[in-house]
């Protein structure tokens, strides 16, 4: 499978013909994905899709969507937790909620959600501040099946002694079990939490701006991008954001190597938390 | 056996008591020393390490946790960020994945030795140390079989044999040395290398 080409060896030649298979047939864009992690869960799919090689995989998936759908579960990676890194949202609290609190209106943007631990913690924080009833947060992903989870708003309660210490770490002032009911192994997260979510498909790849935003949230995401698609990302984030709109990014990622670097500065740089200039 | 000539990147794993096999290693190494190095080391589950800081004191190196998207620089050393996979791209780049635990670990030796195997090819040396796991072992087998320059911590020598070990029941490395070995095979591994 690694015999050795120009093009660094048979596998990276099928890797980047499924991925233009994939985009040709659903529209999905993983083409300016790292090839690094990438691979891995290709090679992931493989075992769990029963395919000998890269190519078999592209086969079926071209022939057959329910294939499709289930590679599309491996390359997403739904991994999320709520509060995950506390400092983040404790931050968010002390120095990005005092603005949001003089705007009469607050678009706060999600991007990424996966199954929605993210959207639900910030839905609780902007509560707590009073501000959520004056806020539309648009949580959107481009796996069908991860937005369905987020909209049922049902997290495992094996978590939840985690997410409750998190939740502490980030400045709550509640106790969390006062916003979830917990019952046969899964806790239902208060629904009118969610009065304000619009639960939506959309591609950081492939689609465009769809409202102006006060907040951007998006953690974890442009990790698994190559520099042209975090290029992108940012491009519509900096579109997105009203004039000294906030962005806030996963631990250990950074603006430094984009192109858009210069459009915007750090508010908490520890925290990852940046502002539009 | 290939000769350690042709290197552009060295990439070294270790677990229970890799800090110091670390240091000696790492330690006192020329001050014209350019090879780039990325490493994994196991820690206990922790949010935030500060392993960048205590190697950058004691280390000639310019040491960085590693960012998404950061340039593999010469004379740096890249940890891994506890919580996150430490991956290297083809471009000369490190990449982060959120990925569940590999081994129970994450960040995975195996991971990093695998990404960095098929992005480096034999310009990737793949060094694995002590420790109390058998990460590693498939990574550096990995990037032997694509033909980069592989050595295993001698088990005799290493403060836990285990990882050393199971590296050796996979793959026939071409050194097996004890720490101060390493760290000569290291300086040799720069001079003759492409950076």
């Amino acid at each position: 499978m690694d015999s050795e080409t120009p093009h660094g060896g048979n596998l990276e030649i099928e890797l980047r013909l499924l991925v233009e298979a994939i985009y040709l047939k659903y529209s999905h864009d993983f083409r300016d994905y790292s090839l690094a992690s990438l691979r891995r869960r290709v090679l992931h799919a493989l075992t769990q899709l029963d395919c000998a090689t890269v190519s078999a995989l592209q086969e079926r998936v071209l022939h057959d969507p329910h294939t499709f759908s289930r590679l599309l579960q491996i390359l997403t990676i739904p991994v999320s937790e709520m509060f995950r890194d506390p400092s983040y949202f404790l931050a968010l609290r002390q120095h990005v909620v005092p603005v949001l609190r003089t705007y009469p209106s607050i678009k706060v943007w999600v991007a990424g959600c996966s199954t929605g631990e993210e959207v639900y913690s910030l839905a609780i924080l902007l509560r707590e501040e009073g501000l959520l009833e004056r806020t539309i947060l648009y949580a959107t992903d481009i796996n069908p099946q991860s937005l369905e989870r987020a909209r049922a708003g049902i997290f495992a309660t094996a978590q939840l002694a985690d997410y409750s210490a998190s939740y502490q770490a980030a400045g709550g002032t509640r106790s969390l079990s006062d916003y979830y009911t917990a019952a046969y192994g899964g806790a239902l997260f208060d629904r009118s939490l969610c009065e304000n979510i619009i639960f939506a498909d959309h591609s950081l790849a492939t689609d465009s701006v769809f409202s102006e935003t006060h907040l951007i949230s998006c953690r974890n995401v442009l990790i698994y991008f190559n520099k042209k698609l975090q290029d992108r990302a940012f491009g519509l984030f900096h579109e997105s954001l009203c004039r000294r709109g906030f962005l806030g990014l996963g631990s250990k990622e950074t603006l430094d190597f984009s192109s858009h670097a210069k459009d915007f500065e750090a508010l908490v740089r520890p925290e990852r938390i940046f502002r539009k200039r | 056996m290939r000769a350690p000539h042709g290197i552009a990147l060295a990439a070294i794993g270790a677990s229970a008591g890799g800090v110091e096999a670390l240091l000696r290693i790492l330690g006192d190494l020329p001050p014209r020393f350019r090879l780039p190095i990325v490493v994994v080391l196991h820690l206990p589950d922790e949010r935030t390490s500060h392993l960048a800081e205590l190697f950058g004191q004691r280390l000639a190196l310019t040491v960085h946790e590693a960012t998404a998207g950061e340039p593999i620089l010469p004379g740096h050393l890249y940890f891994a960020p506890p919580g996150y996979h430490l991956l290297v791209e083809a471009d000369q780049s490190l990449s982060l994945s959120c990925e569940g635990p590999v081994l129970f670990s994450r960040p995975s030796i195996d991971v990093l030795l695998d990404s960095a195997a098929h992005a480096y090819r034999e310009r990737l040396a793949a060094m694995l140390l002590t420790g109390a796991s058998a990460d590693g072992a498939a990574g550096l087998a990995k990037a032997g079989a694509l033909g980069g320059f592989t050595a295993v911590q001698d088990p005799a020598s290493a403060k836990v044999a285990t990882m050393p070990a199971a590296a050796l029941a996979l793959w026939q490395p071409d050194r097996v040395l004890d720490l101060p070995g390493l760290h000569r095979l290291l300086i040799e591994l720069d001079e003759t290398s492409i950076c």
